[in-house]
């Protein structure tokens, strides 16, 4: 093959290549409009709307704080945080809510992630049912197990509780039913030679391999559902979003401002607890290997 | 070999460390452990747990709700309900365009590399957490205030979670970028808009496009439950069979949802192997948009 032949053998695939690169990218733009387009039709979407709402936005949010003067700073802000015990106490609640639904979920969640690894359990059938219990579980959004458990408990942070919770034992039973498939089988197989039952292959041959990553996972569970806690009270199942609530439905600007921050505060200081200690965790394992 | 227990019995008298922890660790784990478990009991009669409201509540959610959830019905409401699915999803799709779109140029403004001018840098960065730090629904709840009620609030809570989101997570991608190809482009006399064109944007483009997907079939769910406080979509029908006590309604809009949410999820991580070329280990999809650039330890 002479240089010029590959040379057009060459340009032909190259042309090809940018033929096909085009089609795709022309259908893809395409799609990209068009679901643009029905979309807007969809939601009477209407951009004078929109910038008609903006001011009104802003206004909402500035209202939401309160004049405060130099001269009198300590005065204002102590009547702007007029609520502050009421409100630290429904933050207390929205914390231990978070706390509880976390551990509940991560226990009965990490006892059903044995049962839903495919290389744990023999029987296919009950390693399928856990996977299904867990996924719907998990698929059903936690503010729509808090509106069926608030049916049941009636209004109160216990319905947040367990609505978190069962959430929480679906997202965790997944993540550590694949953390336990991906752990080594030597040390089972160890122990099973050694003549240990089940729960002992679990307890000395899974446990310690897994437990690293549990704890990782976890951590970062205890921020998402500090941020459930605070929003379960818009439907009644109790914690600092109930006073959210009732305070932006009754248009008390400032008392929302007030509790905005709190919540931000609160979320932002559990998230870098908690990343902290993640790291923690990461170098203490990467250390020890 | 076998060691004797007599062998193991001196061993252990001479190398205490090697065969558990020193009494000082072993107590600092009782404490952690012990004050755990404390706070855990604590936390169960705080809420209720050793009430009989709360047996009653177990009865009353296995007799009442469990059994008054199937079968599901309402079937003739059907075409009404896939129309507001449908608009749930034309909410999240708008929502989530509308975030990438605002967010696109300040990412370039929150990396360290493009943007030399430290504070403005600094601070797109922490205005973009504070406003991933409200969840959807408190700025549903703004919105429906302030712009009443409907799809648009929702959209717009969407668009603006998704702005902070995004300029987060693109600006990690840029600041991820490899100098080489930008230096290349320079060296055959690309001016600044070429740099940007031929050595930044093939490298980012993929990314985005696959988080802005991602966060797409995150904002499903979102979508699918704004309507509880009126910012439109299948959550304000779910809400209000809920409270109406159609328990089985409710859950042929359950059923609808998850199924929905399924099929999304799966055409989406479809096209993101596409579009990024290889599968990479996703964070569970349920979860929050914050942990997408930062997943498990696995992921790592």
């Amino acid at each position: 093959m002479s240089v010029s032949e590959a040379a057009a053998r060459f340009e032909r695939q190259y042309a090809d290549y940018r033929r096909t690169k085009t089609v795709w990218t022309v259908l893809f733009w395409a799609l990209f409009v068009a679901c643009f387009a029905v979309s807007i039709v969809v939601t009477r979407f209407d951009v004078a709307a929109v910038v008609a709402g903006l001011p009104r936005t802003t206004d909402f949010i500035v209202k939401m704080i309160p004049p405060i003067g130099w001269s009198t700073f300590g005065a204002d802000v102590g009547e702007w945080y007029w609520g502050i015990g009421k409100w630290l106490n429904s933050l207390l609640n929205t914390l231990l809510m978070a706390y509880l639904a976390t551990v509940l979920g991560t226990t009965i969640g990490g006892a059903l992630s044995f049962l839903a690894a495919r290389n744990l359990v023999k029987s296919y059938a009950v390693y399928w049912i856990t996977r299904r219990v867990l996924e719907i579980a998990r698929t059903v959004p936690d503010i729509v197990w808090a509106l069926l458990f608030v049916l049941a408990f009636g209004i109160g942070p216990l319905a947040g509780v367990l609505a978190i919770t069962v959430h929480t034992l679906g997202a965790q039973g997944k993540l550590f039913a694949e953390v336990n498939e991906n752990v080594s089988a030597l040390p089972i197989e160890g122990i099973r030679a050694a003549g240990g039952n089940w729960l002992h292959e679990m307890r000395y041959g899974v446990l310690p391999q897994a437990l690293p990553n549990y704890m990782s996972y976890t951590f970062w569970r205890i921020e998402l559902n500090v941020r459930s806690a605070t929003i379960v009270g818009f439907v009644g199942a109790g914690g600092i979003g109930h006073d959210l609530f009732t305070s932006i439905q009754l248009l008390y600007f400032a008392d929302a401002g007030a509790i905005l921050l709190i919540v931000v505060a609160t979320i932002m200081a559990i998230d870098m607890l908690s990343e902290r200690y993640r790291h923690r965790l990461i170098g203490k394992e990467q250390l020890s290997q | 070999m076998m060691p004797t227990p007599a062998e193991i019995a001196e061993l252990r008298a001479r190398l205490p460390r090697t065969f558990s922890p020193s009494p000082r660790e072993r107590l600092r784990r009782l404490l952690l452990w012990g004050g755990a478990l404390a706070l855990t009991v604590y936390c169960l009669d705080r809420f209720g747990f050793f009430t009989w409201n709360f047996a009653d509540g177990v009865l009353k959610f296995g007799s009442v709700v469990v059994s008054q959830l199937f079968p599901p019905t309402g079937f003739d409401q059907l075409p009404m309900f896939l129309r507001v699915m449908g608009e749930t999803l034309a909410m999240a799709f708008l929502g989530t365009v509308l975030g990438a779109i605002v967010a696109f140029p300040l990412a370039f403004l929150a990396s360290k590399n493009m943007m030399p001018f430290r504070p403005l840098q600094f601070g797109t960065r922490r205005f973009a957490d504070l406003l991933r730090a409200f969840d959807y629904l408190i700025w549903a709840l703004i919105f429906v205030r302030a712009i009443g009620l409907g799809p648009m609030a929702g959209i717009m809570a969407i668009a603006i979670v998704e702005v902070g989101t995004f300029i987060k997570l693109y600006s990690e991608a840029i600041e991820n970028l490899d100098r080489k190809q930008m230096d290349g482009v320079r060296a055959a006399g690309g001016n600044r808009l070429q740099i940007i064109r031929y050595g930044v944007l093939p490298q980012v483009l993929p990314m985005m496009v696959s988080n802005t997907l991602y966060m797409f079939e995150h904002n499903t769910r979102s979508a699918s439950i704004l309507g509880i406080v009126g910012a439109g979509g299948i959550g304000f029908l779910l809400a209000d069979r809920l409270r109406a006590y159609e328990l089985q309604e409710a859950c042929l809009i359950i059923i609808m949802v998850v199924m929905t949410v399924y099929a999304i999820d799966f055409l989406s991580k479809k096209l993101r192997e596409r579009i990024i070329g290889e599968e990479r280990r996703e964070p569970v999809a349920d979860d929050h948009p914050q942990f997408v650039a930062s997943p498990g330890p696995k992921a790592r």
